[in-house]
C-alpha cells in the first residue's frame, strides 16, 4: 500500500502540488487525470523519486520512505515513460536484463529466462534480439513495461501511456494494464484520456491547476 | 631508386618518432578528454570555469606556440622537460582540450530521459555511464574524433620546432643536403599512408557501431 501525506511541490515559489493526500491499495489501479499543466507528471515524478518534494511524506506498506534516495530492492517503483526511453544501444532483451543483472545481481541466465517469459507474455518473443529503432511505438512501449516489470516493482507508474497510440493499441495497453492488475501489481496511470482512465481505474485522482 | 633506398632508413626512423608522438597522445589524451568532458557537464561552477579557461587557452593559441612555451618557457619557472617529453606533454595538453570539447558535445546530446530511466531502474551513476551513456557518446563523437586523429598525424610534424627528428624533419634534412625534392615526395607518400590507415581503422569503428541507431 502506498500512502501520500501532505505532498507539496513548488517550482520557484509557484505551488504545483498543494498538500496532496492519497492512498493506493495493493493491486489497484489509480488514474490521475486533469488538464494540461495541472501537475500530473510532476506528481508522478515525485512518487518515482525523479523530483524532490518540498513537504509531505511517502509511506510504503506503512513505512516511511524517500523515493528520491530509495535504493532498497524491496521497494522498487517502476516507471514507463511517455517516450519510453529505451536504451538504443541495447537489444530488447538487453534492455530488460540490464538492471536485473546489475542491480538485483541475478545470474545472466536467470535474467534472460525471465526476460523471455515476460516478453512472451506481452507478445514480444520474436523481438528479443532487435534494437529499439527496429520497433513500432506500441512495441517500444511494451518493452518499456517489460523492462520495468523485470525489476519486480511494488508499484508501476505510467505517464500518458496512450498519447502516442492509435485506438487499437490503446485497447491493447488497456488490456495489459488490467491483466497486470489481476496479477496483483499496483499501478498509477497519468492520462488526460478520460474514457481510458474510467475504463481502467479502481480509483481516480483529479488534479487541478493552482493559480 | 638507389637514392630512395639510401634515404629511406632516415625517413623510417623519423616516422618512428611521428608514430610515437601520435600513439602516446591518442592513448593518453582520449581518456583524459573523456574525464575533462565529463567535468564540463557537471554543475560544479569552479570546475567548469577552470576547464573552460583551459580549453579556451588550448584552442585559442597555435599548438606551435604551446610547444615553444612548454620547452623553452616552463624551464624559466623551474619545470624542465626533455625534448621528447616536452613535445608529448604539449600534444597531450592540446589534444585533451579538443577531445574534451567533442566529448562534452556528445554527452550533452544524450537526452535527460536516458539518465532518468536508468535511475528508476536503480542503476548506479557508474553503471549508467558505462552501459548506457558512453556507448551512445562514442557513436556520436566517432566522426569528430576521427578528424582530430587525422589532424594529429599531420600536427605531429610541429615537433621540429623544439628540435625533435620526426618524419618531416628527416625529409627536410635530406632535401637540404642533396638539393632534391624527392625526399619530400616520399615524406608526402608516407603521411598519406599513415592517414589512410587511420581512415580505414576509423571507418571500421564507425561500422562496428552502426548496428544500432
Ligand atoms: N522542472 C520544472 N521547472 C519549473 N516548472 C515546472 C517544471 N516542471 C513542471 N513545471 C511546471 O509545473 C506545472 C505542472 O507541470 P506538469 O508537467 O506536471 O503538468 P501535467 O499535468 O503533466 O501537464 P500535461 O497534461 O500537459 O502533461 C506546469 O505549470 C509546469 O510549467
Ligand atoms: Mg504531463
Amino acid at each position: 500500500m502506498l500512502e501520500l501525506k501532505g505532498i507539496t511541490k513548488k517550482f520557484g515559489g509557484k505551488t504545483i502540488l498543494d498538500n496532496i493526500d492519497l492512498t493506493v491499495e495493493d493491486g489497484k489501479i489509480l488514474t490521475i487525470v486533469g488538464p494540461s499543466g495541472a501537475g500530473k507528471t510532476t506528481l508522478l515524478r515525485c512518487i518515482s523519486g525523479l523530483a524532490s518534494v518540498d513537504a509531505g511524506q511517502f509511506l510504503l506498506d506503512g513505512k516511511a520512505f524517500d523515493p528520491a534516495t530509495n535504493r532498497d530492492n524491496a521497494a522498487v517503483i517502476g516507471v514507463v515513460f511517455q517516450d519510453y526511453q529505451l536504451f538504443p544501444n541495447l537489444t530488447v532483451r538487453q534492455n530488460v536484463t540490464l538492471a536485473p543483472t546489475m542491480v538485483l545481481k541475478q545470474a545472466k541466465q536467470d535474467a534472460n529466462e525471465e526476460a523471455d517469459r515476460l516478453l512472451t507474455q506481452l507478445n514480444l518473443r520474436d523481438k528479443a534480439d532487435l534494437f529499439p529503432y527496429e520497433l513500432s511505438g506500441g512495441q517500444k512501449q511494451r518493452v518499456a513495461i517489460v523492462r520495468a516489470l523485470a525489476m519486480h516493482p511494488k508499484l508501476l507508474c505510467y505517464d500518458e501511456p496512450t498519447s502516442a497510440l492509435d485506438p487499437d493499441l490503446r485497447r491493447e495497453v488497456q488490456q495489459i494494464i488490467v491483466k497486470l492488475r489481476d496479477e496483483g501489481i499496483t499501478q498509477i496511470v497519468v492520462t488526460h484520456d478520460i474514457p481510458f482512465a474510467e475504463a481502467i481505474a479502481d480509483q481516480m485522482l483529479r488534479v487541478e491547476p493552482k493559480d | 631508386m638507389h637514392y630512395v633506398s639510401q634515404i629511406l632508413p632516415s625517413l623510417i626512423s623519423g616516422t618512428g618518432m611521428t608514430l610515437s608522438i601520435f600513439f602516446w597522445t591518442i592513448i593518453i589524451a582520449i581518456p583524459l578528454g573523456i574525464l575533462v568532458g565529463l567535468g564540463m557537464t557537471t554543475n560544479f561552477k569552479p570546475l567548469t570555469w577552470l576547464i573552460n579557461i583551459y580549453v579556451w587557452l588550448m584552442r585559442g593559441t597555435p599548438l606551435l606556440l604551446q610547444l615553444i612555451f612548454v620547452f623553452y618557457g616552463l624551464p624559466i619557472i623551474g619545470v624542465v622537460f626533455q625534448r621528447y617529453d616536452a613535445a608529448l606533454f604539449a600534444f597531450i595538453l592540446n589534444y585533451t582540450a579538443y577531445f574534451a570539447e567533442i566529448f562534452r558535445g556528445g554527452l550533452q546530446a544524450i537526452p535527460e530521459g536516458q539518465y532518468e530511466s536508468a535511475r528508476v531502474l536503480r542503476l548506479t551513476n557508474w553503471q549508467t555511464l558505462r552501459k548506457i551513456v558512453i556507448p551512445q557518446v562514442v557513436k556520436i563523437v566517432l566522426p569528430s574524433i576521427g578528424n582530430e586523429v587525422i589532424n594529429l598525424v599531420k600536427d605531429s610534424s610541429l615537433v621540429y620546432v623544439i628540435g625533435l627528428g620526426d618524419l618531416l624533419r628527416a625529409g627536410n634534412v635530406a632535401m637540404a643536403r642533396d638539393v632534391t625534392l624527392i625526399p619530400m615526395l616520399l615524406v608526402g607518400v608516407i603521411y598519406l599512408l599513415l592517414t589512410a590507415v587511420c581512415t580505414l581503422v576509423l571507418k571500421r569503428m564507425e561500422k562496428h557501431y552502426s548496428y544500432w541507431r
